[in-house]
């Protein structure tokens, strides 16, 4: 049903029609209005769960990690500091192929102190082992958790789904609902094939020599792979059920004869594809929004590319001392393409500085020097920067 | 497209002002987004929300910096070097103020109403909060949606007493407005 | 032979404690709520601390709304780290101070959050450990910065986010956890309530705390006007209620062993506390059986308050009188 909504709200009232038997809380901006929304749905009777407010997130992924192998289904959201903190559990979950979905609202990481939206946080945790999914809006956000529940569960690996923190936790916009009779037709019931059991005692979590580790490192590598499948077939049966694709592992706007690309994850596509009509004297653009970050989608990249001269890969994070995350994983990946184009890489919005429309018309300029552009933050204002390091940027700037 | 920018201050309703406006566009079947700029909230900061409205989707999610409308939900914001910044040259400033519109003529650029919102507030709902009587007037002003319509987002949101007060207020308040003297219609 | 005595008047010596100067640990300007208590709480803490404290700090309200970069209210050394770290933060400072023969005190602070939730564990390292530490916990009984979120601090039946009443619940379901004591457990020299509503009783607790060498643990009790649901100006008011129900029992303890109390001269009921504040709103529709059951449990912890820790006055005391409470030890010595 199409309502006014808060993307938190939609994503609370979302995860009680998946039927969680146990989600565990624990508050940190801007994920707090999910929780918030969910301790209410039970306050009320309409959410038929455990809900435990645990003491923090290090409690949050621990709580849910023992009830998944004691059988239920569950859920809990994090950002951040959240993120970090419970990373240890995090790994353990991926390694022991527990399928358990959760929603990162990407809030940028301390030091310093921010409570702004950048994806510094999910980027942290790519290792993880966990399956990665960014929503370009809150449309999506609903749809993409419905279907995260559906790849948890077929693959044996969790799901981290994330949603940009304030962008779309705190937007309200028209946002469709599913029917519950749709998501229980989609959702099979909970069946985790390892669940702990007296009737058939298993161990969970053992000590590996290194007679085994590799190989358990490498069945988790390639079941990560083959999810690339399993993400494309739950978007089709879910567009089937409900008429809306969320993504699949990619998605691809713009002319087909474009030779400039630009490449984002997240809610900041939405702005792109607003300023492509905006400002119509550019060149024409292909606008390529990643829904799938791990599996990384090579395959699906390397096709959207093929023809570009440029592309521009435009983050919400960075590795310090190096450059641009997403950049790297993307030179890596058209590495060996019969036309590899020109990778211009940039950093924008880090902390949450707003994004304005111009950022289209900038990024146009600032690729029209010959050379590809090394990694920079494309929205530094000299003027705030010490003066010891207007040097460096200004290296980074060409006029 | 049209940009509303709402400033106030913590405590006085102002992403609810935001939401309400951009749910009531929203159920009329209109496409409409609404969301805050977050400092470090507390009771009495300066915040402020931004909405769009729009017969087609909207997919640009930067803030707004040139609004069509300012809301201003505290008088001695007025105060603030660039609170009206942006606002298009025949924009509308609704301002929450017991004082006549003409006091504040010259001080700045756009067509400026003033509303003694608090005061409206004060007396229908017995608390200072001036968000609901605000909107209001706006959506006389404009002639952007019925109030019915706005009448059914409060219902969404609020029960009760504090419903009955609440349509009360913004029957006093669209009354206080003798015209739609900003109207304006929505293409996108 | 006389020694020549020079007596003050009681008046002189009024005037006296006016213009002595109080040492401000925090400067104005920051950016707290109207009537915040935990303002308040620290602005008492660093006047009676003095300068040579060095202060490891929670995540929270009191980090937030004293450090809006480039400014901050602190005129002491102050660091803000994480929010579950503070004990351990805390513990490094004072381990560094005493390798370089150093006597700054450290102090840490934390809200309830910090404090008796997600900074249990570096909290009870700390303490175990011994560290020379006075630990502040700024009590308003919820997770107040991220929007009023429950912690095991807030009292039973009370609303928060998340653990709003509906047709299923009443509020937080469990009791309000009794970290005094866990603390107390830790065999620390000194461990005390005290509260906004009785500043003396506050900063001669910390000056109490600050001579003592090992951990040292205070919690205060501090109105948060928003997650409570009152106006700040009653703040102090609401604070004072507190204590004089028996909800929130004034006490010292030194290894575990009570040797302080407020006595409570005529306890108030407990609906004179819980009226004034809109998150116990749902514990006073009369048709619900469930909040007059629940008005009696809480009334039920107040009285066991009262009786365990033998809170009840005894008659009229010459020098008592509304609002005159102290905290006695051992007999008529004053603290």
């Amino acid at each position: 049903m199409r309502k006014a909504l808060e993307g938190s709200q939609a994503i609370a009232l979302t995860v009680a029609l998946c039927r969680p038997q146990v989600v565990a809380a624990y508050p940190i901006t801007p994920q707090t209005h999910i929780v918030e929304n969910i301790a209410k749905l039970v306050a009320n009777g309409k959410m038929d769960c455990e809900l435990v407010s645990v003491e923090s997130e290090f409690s949050a992924a621990s709580l849910v990690l023992g009830a998944a192998c004691a059988g239920s289904r569950t859920y809990t959201a994090s950002a951040s500091q959240g993120i970090l903190l419970m990373s240890e559990v995090l790994y353990n979950i991926a390694g022991l192929r527990i399928p358990i979905v959760m929603t990162c609202a990407n809030r940028a990481i301390s030091a310093p102190l921010s409570i702004w939206n950048d994806q510094q946080d999910s980027m942290a945790v790519r290792d993880a082992g966990w399956i990665q999914l960014y929503c370009a809006n809150n449309q999506e956000a609903v749809d993409t958790t419905i279907q995260a529940y559906r790849i948890a569960e077929a693959t044996e690996l969790p799901v981290m789904v994330c949603m940009d923190g304030f962008t779309l936790t705190h937007t309200l916009e028209p946002i469709d609902i599913p029917e519950q009779a749709v998501v229980d037709a989609y959702l099979p019931p909970f069946n985790f094939s390892r669940t702990l059991d007296p009737a058939n005692p298993i161990s969970i979590g053992t000590l590996v020599s290194p007679d085994h580790y590799p190989e358990a490192r490498h069945s988790h590598h390639h079941a990560l792979l083959a999810a690339a499948d399993e993400i494309i077939a739950a978007d089709a049966d879910w567009q089937q059920l409900s008429g809306r694709a969320a993504g699949g592992l990619l998605s691809v706007s713009g002319p087909d004869d474009a030779q400039i690309g630009i490449l984002t994850l997240g809610s900041i596509a939405g702005t792109l594809s607003a300023a492509s009509d905006t400002y119509t004297d550019l060149p024409a653009t292909l606008l390529i929004n990643l829904r799938a970050y791990r599996p990384f989608p090579v395959d699906a990249l390397r096709h959207a590319c093929s023809g570009l001269t440029d592309l521009i890969v435009l983050e919400r994070a960075l590795s310090p001392g190096f450059g641009g995350i997403v950049s790297a994983e993307v030179h890596a990946a058209l590495a060996g393409m019969p036309a590899v184009p020109h990778i211009h890489s940039f950093a924008v919005g880090l902390g949450g500085r707003d994004i304005p429309l111009e950022i289209y018309r900038t990024l146009h300029e600032r690729i029209k020097v010959v050379e590809p552009q090394p990694f920079s933050i494309i929205d530094v204002e000299r003027e705030k920067l010490p003066v010891e390091d207007h040097g460096i940027e200004a290296m980074e700037t060409t006029t | 497209m049209i940009e509303v920018r709402i400033h106030g201050r913590g405590g006085q309703g102002n992403v609810v002002a935001a939401y309400l406006l951009a749910t009531t566009a929203i159920n009329e079947g209109w496409h409409a987004q609404a969301f805050p700029a977050f400092g470090a909230e507390r009771r009495g900061a300066p915040v402020v929300a931004f909405v769009r409205i729009n017969d087609a989707p909207i997919r640009r999610r930067c803030q707004v910096v040139s609004p069509d409308f300012l809301i201003i939900q505290d008088e001695a914001l007025m105060n603030i070097p660039g609170i009206t910044d942006g606002l298009k040259a025949d924009g509308g400033i609704l301002l929450n103020s017991a004082k006549h519109s003409d006091r504040y003529a010259g001080a700045i650029n756009g067509r400026l109403v003033a509303l003694p919102a608090t005061q409206l507030a004060q007396q229908y709902l017995g608390r200072p909060v001036p968000n609901t009587a605000l909107l209001s007037a706006f959506l006389k002003l404009t002639d952007l949606l019925p109030q019915p319509a706005l009448i059914k987002s409060l219902e969404e949101r609020f029960k009760g007493p504090v419903l009955e007060k609440n349509i009360a207020l913004i029957e006093a308040a669209a009354a206080t407005i003798p015209d739609n003297s900003w109207k304006m219609t929505v293409n996108a | 032979m006389s020694t020549n005595k020079q007596t003050i008047t009681a008046a002189a010596l009024v005037k006296l404690r006016k213009n002595q100067p109080r040492f401000e640990g925090i400067e104005s300007g920051h950016r707290a709520c109207l009537g915040c208590g935990e303002a308040l709480a620290a602005r008492l803490v660093t006047e009676a601390a003095g300068p040579d404290v060095m202060i490891a700090n929670a995540t929270g309200c009191l980090e937030v709304f004293t450090t809006p970069w480039p400014e901050s209210a602190w005129r002491l050394p102050w660091m803000h780290s994480l929010f579950e770290n503070t004990g351990a933060i805390a513990s490094g400072m004072e381990a560094a101070l005493k390798a370089q023969g150093k006597p700054t005190k450290v102090l840490a602070f934390g809200g309830d959050g910090g404090t008796f939730d997600i900074g249990f564990q570096a909290l009870s390292g700390m303490l175990e450990r011994g560290h020379n530490v006075l630990y502040v916990c700024f009590d308003n009984e919820a997770y107040m910065n991220t929007g009023i979120q429950r912690s095991s601090s807030t009292p039973h039946a009370a609303m928060t986010t998340t653990s709003p009443p509906g047709s299923d619940r009443m509020g937080k379901r469990h009791l309000k956890k009794d970290i005094l004591s866990i603390v107390a457990a830790h065999h620390i020299p000194y461990a005390a309530t005290t509260s906004v509503a009785y500043p003396s009783d506050l900063r001669k607790k910390i000056r109490r705390a600050m001579e003592i060498e090992g951990p040292t643990f205070i919690q205060i009790h501090s109105p948060c006007p928003l997650g409570w649901g009152h106006d700040g100006e009653y703040s102090i008011k609401v604070a004072r209620l507190a204590v004089q129900t028996g909800l929130f029992p004034i006490i010292e303890l030194e290894r575990q062993e009570m040797i302080g109390s407020m006595p409570i001269r005529h306890p108030r009921p407990v609906t004179d506390y819980l009226a004034l504040q809109g998150r116990f709103r749902h514990l006073f529709n009369k048709d619900d059986a469930r909040a007059v059951e629940e008005l009696a449990h809480i009334q039920a912890l107040a009285d066991h308050n009262i009786k365990h820790y033998n809170l009840c006055g005894e008659g009229m005391d010459s020098l008592d009188s509304d609002g005159a409470d102290t905290v006695r030890r051992g007999g008529m010595r004053w603290a």
